[in-house]
């Protein structure tokens, strides 16, 4: 199938814009299917997911806060993915992420604020991509396959943060698993922080300074795989392996590198929930986004430039999912679980479902114009 | 006489906490020994689980449910065979792409149906498998050894429990044993050579996906309608992915996958024993730290086993024919 269409001559826009947009549309119709079955209207559905997040200033505000974590996790999935390793331990890193994160906003303070906050920065990157460690290290050496080994390690970060959450730094003045604030002048700035420097006053959203660090992460990731000797070798050992062993590149060392470089991505969404929102370590707080970042990442087709957009949609189906949520009794939260996993079958799995008719379309209409 | 009861229930507990996972490993071992990776029996056994216990609600019926189950899981298994065998997608990102859409669509079906909670209403005694008083096993009771044994450990289980074991020598007959078993393995690892001697290589692995459909069903069922009268939220707790750490641990084969499946069981079991007990030496280990130590066991295991050289050549990767 695929060898009737001859690559070369399919213009780069219709491979990496309207096959995935396609994709989508078709992710988009089966979800408005669930949302029929479970007995609401799908166009009213869309209504108010367009109102949340955008109709009011801080829908906006709480849009771009979920963006800042798929940045984060939908980087992380796809810099691993470069690799050929499929990173799904992205939940677990973010949870072991917020540990290196509050480490430093408790033990640094007398620092300046700035200093601390790029400690924080290291942090979260070296706690999380510690997390990443083992799986990488166990399928390099091992052949340990890593998405069981990271499945089991957010299974194994849960079990342990709620362990220290309840037995070891709880805020023992109070009955939730959680700790203690961490100092207020260290709190990451939020949207409604910089709007009033320009004299706008508005509401209270948990958009905050870490909006910037994920897009000064997007930009690394960019350079980092397609521009560096370290990103050339990984994609090198991704695509194949044999090859690359042959050009004297270490597959071992790769894998560690990439899976070390995914778990601090993934720990780096604790900057956001924890300097940005909570600003103190909840039990639970990854929610889901780590599995949500796999969706965004192929989405996105592992490209940051594709990723910014990617994790932005899922940023307006969270934020206008709430507002469904809110407003039709039959649509939880999980749904919306579930309109990922479609979108990661229409975008991944399926993703050359009709891509070799929609190619071989746009090939003869192109060709047509040209003798025309 | 106590010392004799605890171990009773802890081998009653271990036979129980196995089941879904033999099931699992079965179903796994199908899919897999054709060539296809498959991740989520995760997703299939939680979808098991959510339609045999609405189905056995609606119909009154315990085996309607599980009927239903069986096609559910029948479905997805073809979705990922269509994904990663006609299409030749990713079969990892499929699996992933099953589990997640699962995880989501079960409790929210869950909730749209039967209420916010996400839990499927409570089936009565006649709505679900209860567990079997083998013939005589009252008789037999004061009977030394003999008793302990047969009505004490081998009576008063689950149907889905006797499946379960009876199951792992018929898979090995069949894998091992017929002219259907020798080309399933020989799919998963030489499909070109399969494919010049005639046999449809596509054909195979959907009908070891089939076969993997109809075994994941009966975990999901064991789940909700045998060991819990209802489905809640990720009932399946990473099960799925312990089945295939079993089964890859077993080296693809019947007899050591059941084995590994045995040794999650009995460390499941212990851990539910050992919560809140004062051990020697250690004290009381934080219930926490005990609830994760299945997965703590299972990355061990994976770690000291090489698996690339037992697994089927041709695993995860889609089959091209050339022309």
């Amino acid at each position: 199938m695929s060898s009737s269409v001859d690559k070369s001559k399919v213009p780069w826009w219709v491979s990496n814009l309207i096959v995935p947009l396609v994709n989508l549309t078709l992710a988009l119709l089966v979800s408005g299917l669930f949302i029929f079955i479970a007995g609401e209207n799908p166009i009213q559905a869309v209504k108010l997911i367009m109102y949340g997040s955008f109709g009011y200033i801080e829908g906006i505000g709480y849009t771009l806060y979920y963006t800042t974590n798929f940045i984060f996790t939908g980087l992380a999935f796809a810099v691993a993915f470069h690799c050929r390793l499929f990173n799904i331990g992205g939940e677990g890193q973010a949870y072991i992420g917020g540990l290196g994160v509050f480490f430093v906003a408790v033990n640094f303070t007398f620092l300046p604020v700035p200093i601390v906050w790029l400690l924080a920065i290291v942090g979260a990157a070296l706690f999380g991509g510690a997390w990443a460690f083992i799986p990488a290290y166990l399928q390099a050496k091992r052949g340990s396959h890593v998405v069981i080994t990271t499945i089991m390690f957010n299974f194994i970060a849960a079990s342990l943060m709620v362990f220290l959450l309840v037995d070891v730094i709880r805020d023992t003045n109070q009955m939730g698993p959680h700790t203690i604030a961490v100092a207020k002048e260290l709190w990451f700035p939020t949207f409604k922080d910089f709007a009033q420097l320009f004299g706008i006053k508005i509401r209270y959203s948990p958009l905050n300074l870490s909006f910037l660090v994920a897009i000064a992460a997007l930009f690394f990731v960019w350079f980092l795989i397609w521009k560096t000797k370290w990103g050339y070798e990984m994609r090198a050992v991704g695509h194949n392996t044999q090859a690359a062993i042959y050009a004297g590149i270490s597959p071992y060392k790769n894998i560690i590198i990439a899976m070390l470089i995914s778990g601090a991505l993934a720990g780096m969404l604790s900057l956001n929930e924890i300097l940005g929102v909570h600003h103190k370590i909840i039990a639970g707080f990854p929610a889901g986004y780590g599995f949500t970042g796999i969706a965004v990442a192929l989405m996105g087709r592992n490209h940051p430039i594709g990723i910014l957009p990617a994790a932005f949609l899922f940023g307006i189906l969270y934020q206008g999912g709430s507002e469904v949520t809110f407003d039709m009794p039959n649509i939880t939260r999980y749904m919306f679980v579930a309109v990922q996993g479609v979108i990661i079958l229409f975008s991944g799995a399926l993703e050359n479902l009709f891509r070799p008719q929609i190619e071989s379309f746009f090939v003869k209409v192109l060709n047509k114009e040209k003798i025309v | 006489m106590e010392y004799f009861s605890d171990f009773a229930s802890l081998i009653n507990s271990t036979l129980r906490i196995s089941t879904p996972l033999v099931f699992a490993a079965m179903a796994g071992l199908f899919a897999e020994r054709s060539g296809v990776i498959d991740f989520s029996l995760e997703g299939k056994m939680l979808t098991a689980a959510f339609v045999a216990a609405t189905g056995s609600y609606f119909f009154g019926s315990e085996w309607m449910g599980l009927v239903l189950a069986i096609m559910a899981c029948v479905s997805l298994s073809m979705l990922h065979g269509f994904a990663s065998v006609t299409h030749k997608g990713d079969q990892v990102v499929s699996c992933v792409a099953i589990n997640i859409l699962m995880i989501g669509l079960t409790t929210a079906l869950a909730a749209a149906w039967f209420g916010q909670a996400g839990l499927t209403p409570t089936l009565t005694n006649d709505q679900r498998f209860l567990e079997i008083t083998l013939p005589f096993a009252d008789a037999l009771k004061s009977v030394p050894l003999v008793g302990f044994i047969y009505s004490d450990i081998l009576s008063g289980h689950y149907i889905f429990v006797y499946m379960a074991y009876l199951l792992v020598p018929v898979v090995y007959w069949i894998v091992f044993k017929t002219s259907f078993g020798l080309r399933l393995r020989a799919v998963g690892e030489n499909p070109s050579a399969v494919d010049t001697a005639g046999i449809n290589v596509f054909a195979m692995r959907y009908k070891a996906l089939a076969i993997n459909g109809v075994l994941i069903a009966f975990a999901g069922a064991h789940l909700s309608t045998a060991v819990n009268a209802n489905f809640f939220r990720e009932m399946s707790a990473g099960r799925g992915y312990l089945a295939l750490a079993a089964l890859i641990f077993g080296k693809w084969h019947p007899k050591t996958a059941v084995l590994a499946c045995l040794l999650f069981g009995f460390t499941d079991a212990l851990q539910i024993r050992l919560q809140g007990v004062e051990l020697p030496m250690i004290g009381t280990i934080p219930v926490q730290l005990i609830q994760g130590i299945p997965y703590v066991l299972t990355v061990i295991l994976l770690a000291g086993f090489v698996g690339k050289a037992f697994a089927p050549s041709a695993i995860g990767q889609p089959y091209i024919k050339e022309r």
